[in-house]
């Protein structure tokens, strides 16, 4: 099974679930009385929330981002260092 | 000083060689034969690293990559081969290469060129018929890449026997350097929208420094068509599919320090899209 028929299936089974204890079309009335509305904009509340989620995790992540100066300085100095060594040995550039 | 192996069952290569009741051995390593006493081996001839560097107009770069790469080698003492794909380079690049084999010496620097622009991929095909290592590391080279980095993905590889060692940019003192906030927040962005979608137990798929076992990074090419981006993300989900087993080591990446880097709109768009195929069809 691809990844996307997973995501489809369990988005179904999700929303059939949650169609049957919040809208309950088939009048079965699964949930006693405040249950239903409550469960009603559930899906909603989810979307909201994993769209936050994703915004403070990439946030978090961006600014912790590490900007590795002393890495460039190593290299640029490695890099004379290399030069140098190189044209002793006789290469030409 | 026996290494212990390890009980737990981690998904391993099935084209591993029949040699894992024993640990494998390295150079100088002792070894305590069950019930008797150490026997010393030295196992040097058994390992050894291809790095292959595949360049398209390298000419600044290529020398200083191999000097690099060299020390890096000599210092940490693993045997070693450099095997350079240039794809027709206008600029001298393999000019420059034969300069740096009569340096170094055949054994160590093989140029391996291409008539033409042939592509990632078919570079590393290429460059693995020539390859003589057990291990492939596979890297840029325009320094972006730091080879100081390599003895610790030996190093991790040893102590989890992985099938891959991936370097990340996301993870611990990994880092980029050279980067603008808009670069930093499109690469952010899309790592995490390739975590949610593909989940592949690796946090950075576009990344391509990275260690092979030789007969997994084979099997791998056989299953891989992406280009580009795509296809570093396809390695990694593809060998997940398989069952490899994947370490990883954090690197600081030094954006290119001579010539052009490259993220336009297209890019962001094609990576969009491979992410999606991959999303659909693994």
């Amino acid at each position: 099974m691809t990844k996307l028929l997973r995501c489809l299936w369990s988005l179904g089974l999700f929303g059939v679930a949650w169609a049957v204890l919040a809208l309950d079309p088939l009048d079965l009335r699964p949930l006693p009385a405040p249950w239903p509305q409550v469960l009603r904009p559930l899906p909603a509340y989810l979307l909201v929330s994993f769209g936050c989620f994703s915004l403070a995790v990439v946030g978090f992540r961006l600014g912790t981002f590490n900007d590795c100066e002393a890495a460039a300085q190593e290299l640029q100095d490695q890099i004379r260092e290399a030069k140098q060594d190189l044209a002793r040995r006789g290469l030409r550039l | 000083m026996a290494s212990s192996p390890s009980k737990t069952v981690r998904p391993r290569s099935a084209l591993q060689p029949p040699v894992s009741r024993k640990p494998r051995l390295f150079r100088g390593q002792c070894v305590c034969v069950r019930g008797s006493a150490f026997v010393a081996i030295m196992a040097a001839s058994r390992v050894k690293y291809s790095v292959l560097l595949p360049t398209y107009n390298e000419r600044q770069n290529l020398p200083l990559i191999v000097w690099l790469l060299v020390r890096s080698f000599e210092q940490s003492g693993y045997e070693f081969e450099i095997i350079i794909i240039d794809d027709g380079s206008p600029d001298g690049t393999q000019e420059i290469a034969e300069q740096l084999i009569k340096i170094y010496g055949s054994d160590k620097i093989l140029l391996r060129p291409r008539a033409k622009k042939l592509g990632l991929g078919t570079a590393y095909i290429h460059g693995m018929k020539h390859a003589t290592g057990n291990f492939i590391i596979i890297m840029d080279a325009d320094l972006s890449h730091h080879p100081k980095f390599i003895p610790e993905f030996i190093r991790i590889q040893k102590e989890g026997n992985f099938d891959i060692v991936s370097g990340t940019r996301y993870k611990g003192n990994g880092g980029v350097h050279g980067w603008d906030l808009k670069r930093k927040l499109i690469s952010r962005g899309a790592n995490f929208l390739t975590q949610v979608l593909l989940q592949p137990g690796a946090s950075d798929l576009t990344g391509s420094f990275r260690l092979y076992r030789k007969e997994v990074l084979q099997k791998l090419m056989e299953k891989c068509v992406s280009k580009g981006y795509v296809f570093q993300m396809e390695m990694i989900v593809r060998a997940r599919q398989l069952g490899y087993s994947i370490g990883e080591v954090p690197i600081s990446f030094v954006d290119r320090v001579y010539g052009e880097s490259k993220l336009g709109g297209n890019e962001i768009v094609s990576f969009l899209k491979g992410l999606l195929t991959l999303f659909a069809t693994t």
